[in-house]
């Protein structure tokens, strides 16, 4: 073990001055100052792109500053590469998992360490340091058969076998349930017992408030802030982040409709359909008008295929299986689901919900052709397309949802996450669907964009429509849900009322433990 | 310590989009005069009679139309391939189909004559360059056969199916046994467009309609659009309900056309009779067409006429340098090369950094 230092030393391990990176003409980080202490964890907040991911990146040496320079251990250096900032002791495990499927966790870890132990000894010393720290798992098990948790788990004890003294978490419970987080964070406490250093980046701010000893909060690229997130509110916190006060979701009781479900899907079971695609065992669901539904689970539990099952991109095997406003669409496409009203944005912006290097313009044709035939294609059978009523569509869209664009036209893939979420959402809203099915709503969306599209969702629902959210964010379920189910191993569990649900049932729910309601 | 990088541009460049052709025929030039010093050469005497000589004299413009006409015909089929993301490099095989499907007619039927004759055999070619299209359509969407490797093979065995028919049962029987049909009867030629000055035939001209008829497809229509859709994210094309097997058959369809009429025009306007030596590589040189003119049909038009220019550039290389006509294949070579090179420009820029930081940026 290398730092045998006081707990309430605070000795500095890490600190950077002036740190500043300019890509073109955009100051990602401007004259950043973070101090990180020996023994403590430190949270990094900020909304997306407010420069969390560059000042990390230049830390652990995946970029190089502009200008500023770091002190390691107070010795001016420069980490030029992730190799040499692993060799100074600066461990990072990164959001987006680089972990191949085929091969099992001791041959993973095997690949990314510099000199090449057998792998026995590996799957040993893997199995000690899971044990030590809490972080059960199997060598010799696939990857490929691990749970999203496991795999993270994996990620931590490659980064824990090079001994750093400061590790980097990006994000890592948004991946995870409740109990799973609750079990990393038992993990990093006993890590900083034993003094080492966490740099624990992370939008979610009660764990934060739970789990950091100090916060350094940015904001387009600048510190905004510095407190002890222990005596912080979560609100106080968020609005640091943001700048202003976040914008509260206005949820009016649902109205009594005349309760005819305008969504229904019956005993939908499905093989998987590719190596790396999951089950669905005999999903049933229905929603009448003015109802959201919202949909948890942790990642990779048949979301993605639930969704392409009622979106028509994968037909069902009888008609009967997938009922929109009571007529049975099983077997039709997903233009023609589209068209008896229902409409869909998948998890994916760029090359799924959007083609990224084709204009906006074209992106709204791209969901819209059949149902507005009429408005947008012109000449009869010649199918001409009308660029100016798309262009003038795209601007309402752009006005409603309050898109932020550098450009008149610009390609999908110029705009930020947030805002090419808003315009999708935007381009479906435009339609006054009766159903909308979204996958990850405001994945990688800042507060601000995030507020505005959940309020949109709430509206449409109010206005009678029937809405499916599915989502791995918690809080953003309990925020703007009816009711809730969990999805786990591609079965959806029967949903509970959000009057009757707690945080913790969900959780039991997402991880398949609740009896009460799961088998029913 | 400097190193290059290249960086991806937040938008597609519009300026590079344009001068990416440009740029690779200019670097084609230089690496052509560079070729001919080696050969021991004056480049600037070579390049122009390579690239400026055949185009001073009124014959040889008819023989660069002639030249052009089918790479054009060709080429706009195989824009709509490529942007459908269908890798049909088969195009030699079906321009192939559709010279021997268009011949039937005054081969087999010599007596039939009269004005229909030859709106018939032109229907006929291109029903055969369709007809031997289908089959790596086919396969690919059945069978998820790659297609670049079936219409690649697919091109030697029509090669080898009009070896055998010239020299088989089409042969002429007056012909003293060499491998070529019958002449075909004047009611079965594609006549010249200006009979008076030269023998360059409508086939140029059904280029033209063809290229202009398939730029308004793909830049107007909402056929154009699922086109440029799935060539780009098959799982967005899905999302948005096209038919990726659809489209796939539909491509195929169209450049199998294009290619078979690209094959009787140049058997019937150009040849005069079926030969077991109708192309001297139309089929793959119209690839290079393809992508040298952006794979828009319009631009498609000049970058026919260039590459045909170097056909012409190589016999009369041949005959003031004694080069080999072969160098035509080198050029062509060399400028597909700088076509795909170039055309990193405009998803790319390319600056040069210092080891440590950016110096340009620390300075300001």
């Amino acid at each position: 073990m290398t730092g045998t230092i006081t707990k309430d030393g605070f000795e500095k391990l890490l600190e950077a001055r002036k740190l500043t990176k300019i890509f073109g003409t955009l100051k990602a980080c401007n004259d950043i100052d973070l101090k990180i202490g020996a023994g403590e964890i430190h949270a990094l907040l900020g909304e997306n792109g407010a420069g969390k991911s560059t000042l990390v990146k230049m830390l652990f040496g995946a970029l190089q500053p502009s200008s500023g320079d770091i002190a390691w251990k107070g010795e001016s250096v420069t980490v030029t590469s992730p190799a040499m900032g692993r060799s100074l002791g600066i461990g990072m495990v990164f959001q987006h998992f680089s972990l191949f499927d085929a091969l099992t966790a001791a041959e993973n870890i095997a690949l990314s360490l510099d000199e090449k132990p057998p792998l026995d000894t590996i799957a040993a010393r893997a199995r000690e340091i899971g044990q030590t720290y809490g972080l059960p798992v199997d060598p010799d098990a696939l990857v490929g058969d691990l749970s999203v948790g496991e795999r993270q788990r994996i990620e931590i004890i490659r980064c824990l076998l090079q001994n750093p003294d400061l590790i980097i978490l990006d994000e890592p419970t948004s991946v995870l349930t409740p109990q799973e987080a609750d079990l990393l964070f038992v993990t990093l406490e006993r890590l900083r017992s034993e003094g080492k250093s966490i740099l624990y980046i992370s939008h979610r701010l009660e764990e934060v408030r739970r789990l950091c000893d100090r916060a350094t909060v940015l904001r387009h690229g600048k510190v905004v802030g510095r407190c002890d997130p222990r005596t912080q509110t979560a609100a106080s916190l968020a609005r640091m982040m943001v700048g202003n006060d976040i914008h509260v979701i206005e949820r009016l009781p649902a109205e009594e409709t005349d309760r005819i479900p305008l969504i229904e899907v019956n005993r939908l079971s499905q093989r998987p359909r590719g190596p790396f695609s999951v089950a669905l065992h005999d999903i049933r669901l229905s929603i009448i008008g003015g109802e959201i539904l919202g949909i948890a689970g942790v990642a990779g539990n048949g979301q993605g295929e639930l969704f392409e099952a009622i979106s028509g991109e994968v037909l069902q095997e009888r008609p009967e299986i997938v009922r929109i406003r009571g007529i049975d669409a099983g077997r039709i496409g997903i233009s023609a689901r589209r068209k008896l009203g229902a409409a869909f944005v998948p998890e994916e912006r760029l090359g799924h919900g959007a083609v990224p290097d084709m204009s906006l313009t074209n992106n709204l044709l791209l969901s819209r052709h059949s149902t507005d035939r009429k408005m947008f294609l012109t000449g009869g059978v010649l199918k001409l397309v009308s660029e100016s009523s798309l262009a003038s569509a795209a601007k309402r869209i752009v006005t409603q949802m309050d898109v932020r664009k550098s450009a008149e036209n610009p390609d999908a893939s110029a705009l930020s996450g947030g805002n090419l979420q808003k315009f999708l959402i935007g381009r479906e809203l435009d339609r006054n669907p009766s159903v909308i099915v979204v996958n990850q709503p405001t994945w990688g969306v800042d507060a601000g964009a995030a507020a505005h599209i959940r309020q949109a969702l709430v509206d449409l629902a109010r206005s009678g429509s029937a809405v499916i959210v599915i989502s791995q964010d918690l809080d953003e379920l309990f925020e703007i849900s009816d009711r809730i189910a969990a999805m786990v191993h591609g079965r959806l569990s029967e949903s509970v009322p959000i009057d009757a649900m707690t945080m913790e049932r969900v959780g039991l729910m997402m991880g398949g433990a609740d009896t009460t309601v799961g088998a029913a | 310590m400097m190193r290059i990088e290249i960086v991806k541009r937040p938008q597609h460049s519009a300026l590079f989009s344009a001068l990416s052709p440009f740029i690779a025929l200019f670097l084609t030039l230089i690496a052509g005069a560079i070729l001919f010093s080696i050969l021991g050469k004056n480049p600037i005497s070579a390049l122009y009679s390579y690239f400026v000589e055949p185009v001073t004299e009124v014959w040889s413009i008819h023989e660069l139309l002639i030249k052009a006409a089918p790479l054009i015909l060709i080429a706009v089929g195989l824009s709509v391939c490529f942007l459908s993301n269908n890798w049909n490099i088969g195009a030699e095989g079906q321009f192939i189909a559709g010279g021997i499907a268009g011949s039937i007619l005054p081969v087999v039927f010599p007596d039939f004559q009269g004005w229909y004759v030859l709106p018939v055999m032109l229907l006929l070619g291109m029903a055969g360059g369709m007809a031997y299209a289908t089959i790596p359509a086919f396969l690919k969407v059945r069978f998820n056969t790659n297609e670049i490797l079936t219409s690649l093979m697919l091109v030697y065995v029509a090669q080898l199916f009009l070896d055998w028919l010239v020299r088989g049962p089409w042969r002429n029987p007056q012909g003293y046994n060499f491998p070529e049909t019958v002449q075909f009867s004047d009611s079965a030629i594609l006549p010249a467009i200006w009979p008076d000055s030269g023998r360059a035939h409508w086939g140029f001209v059904l280029a033209l309609m063809a290229a202009v008829v398939v730029w308004f497809m793909l830049s107007r229509t909402l056929n154009g659009f699922e086109i440029k859709v799935l060539g780009r994210s098959s799982r967005a094309g899905r999302f948005a309900g096209f038919s990726a097997g659809r489209l796939t058959f539909f491509a195929f369809l169209v450049s199998g056309a294009l290619a078979g009429l690209a094959g009787i025009a140049e058997v019937s306007g150009a040849v005069g009779q079926l030969r077991t030596s109708i192309s001297p590589g139309y089929g793959f040189t119209a690839i290079i067409v393809a992508f040298l003119g952006r794979l828009n049909p319009l631009g498609i038009i000049a970058a026919g006429l260039v590459l045909a220019l170097s056909y012409l550039g190589g016999e009369a290389a041949q005959i003031s340098l004694g080069i080999s006509e072969k160098s035509a294949r080198i050029f062509q070579g060399i400028i597909l090369f700088f076509v795909l090179a170039s055309d990193s420009l405009i998803y790319y820029r390319i600056r040069i950094v210092s080891r440590l930081g950016d110096p340009a940026l620390k300075g300001a």
